[in-house]
């Protein structure tokens, strides 16, 4: 997969430290699984948390530590550690668990005509993560941001101010962006998008929309 | 052969190249024969840094030794995933107590970033210059990081070592966010330079 558009190395740093709550944090390790590039530059962005780490104070255990973790050492683990595939059919593995399986398996709501929406329950009190399919031709509303917005094309493309958008690209945006994404593919276009606060619609019909459709 | 060098090697050793050497061959000890001597070794180097960062992000002092354990009995169980060409031990170990501090001090699922370990582990396509950049040795690492400037190496601290959210870093700092995020654009940047001018 060639992909076009990365995370900001802002994000990259904030991945790195753990930073992202877990709407953001299921959208860029589903980036990450598609985008070896930036497989790469988290490693990057990590190898400091390890220079860090070797370099951090270190504070005294106490004594009968490793004794305490040696009497766990030959305790089987439930799950023992393996490695996964990079996919799971057409979705990336940290996706793919939250929708159990592939895309096709969805249960998709239609927002308005050409576009539907699946909403992802997470624990999550200051983001929201949801999937998106909208027809091609279709525009999204013209908007702005309220706060940080990542979208992961998992399906067909759109574009808009910034390029082309396409199966594993990413639109790693600022609240100060404005864009209107138009679907230009000849299949649907299905993203997964986590945004920060609601997303502020320009224009007055997208105002009146905004609460019904929950974008 | 290990018994040999641990014998005959101090827990740190004073040439940094020898010293990430030995520590590989200690994790390659543990993942193929199981081997205790070599965990607690490992467990003698990190466990008192752990619970350092561990405290410095705000854990208790009871429940940054729960996560030394935690931490540590991972590395124990998933010493096969580790992959010296990959990265230093140090890196690997990072990542472990990452992924317990999102956990336990933010209460948020781990799940994610542990999916993606297991995709590096197990795609082979990287490309020649990451997996250079990746093996980096960490005292190299250290070393680009030292010579970052200091409001840069800041925000590396504040962000790394003790996990303030990007918004709590700008709020301490008096900076507006965008502030914070370029600090850190520019600090990944210069590390990337540094270790590519090495590699």
């Amino acid at each position: 997969m060639t992909v076009h558009h990365h995370l900001d190395d802002a994000s990259i740093m904030r991945y790195a430290s753990g930073d992202f709550d877990e709407a953001f944090a299921i959208v860029v390790a589903s980036h990450l699984a598609m985008c070896e590039e930036c497989r790469a530059a988290v490693r990057t962005a990590e190898a400091m948390g390890g220079a860090v780490l070797e370099a951090v104070e270190a504070m005294p255990l106490a004594k009968d530590a490793f004794d305490r973790l040696s009497r766990m050492l030959d305790v089987e683990p439930e799950v023992p550690p393996m490695r996964h595939e990079l996919d799971a059919g057409n979705v990336p593995l940290p996706l793919s668990r939250l929708i159990g399986g592939d895309l096709a398996q969805v249960p998709w709501r239609t927002i308005v005509p050409g576009m539907q929406r699946h909403r992802i329950d997470i624990a999550s009190t200051t983001s929201s993560l949801y999937m998106l399919k909208i027809a091609p031709g279709r525009k999204m509303p013209e908007h702005g941001h309220g706060g940080t917005e990542m979208t992961l094309i998992l399906e067909g493309s759109y574009s808009d101010i910034f390029g082309q958008f396409a199966a594993g690209d990413i639109a790693d945006l600022d609240e100060h962006v404005e864009h209107q994404p138009v679907v230009d593919s000849d299949i649907d276009c299905i993203c997964l998008v986590a945004t920060e606060h609601p997303t502020r619609f320009k224009g007055m019909i997208s105002r009146i929309l905004q609460p019904l459709i929950g974008i | 052969m290990l018994s040999v060098l641990r014998t005959d090697m101090p827990i740190e050793n004073p040439d940094p190249t020898a010293d990430q050497d030995y520590l590989k061959a200690l994790m390659m000890e543990v993942a193929a024969s199981r081997d205790k001597a070599s965990f607690e070794i490992l467990f003698d180097r990190f466990g008192p840094r752990i619970k350092g960062m561990m405290e410095k992000s705000g854990a208790s002092s009871d429940l940054a030794e729960d996560l030394v354990q935690d931490v540590m009995l991972t590395v124990w169980r998933k010493a096969a995933l580790y992959r010296p060409e990959k990265g230093a031990v140090s890196t690997w170990i990072y990542t472990v107590a990452r992924n317990a501090r999102i956990d336990r001090l933010r209460r948020l699922p781990a799940q994610p970033y542990i999916d993606v370990e297991t995709v590096m582990v197990a795609s082979e396509d990287e490309s020649p210059e990451a997996e250079a950049i990746g093996s980096q040795h960490g005292d190299m690492v250290r070393s680009a990081l030292e010579k970052l400037p200091l409001e840069q190496r800041q925000v590396v601290e504040l962000a790394f070592v003790e996990y303030k959210p990007h918004s709590e870093i700008a709020r301490d700092l008096d900076l507006p966010i965008g502030t914070v995020k370029s600090r850190l654009r520019l600090a990944y940047r210069k590390l990337r330079e540094e270790l590519e001018d090495l590699g």
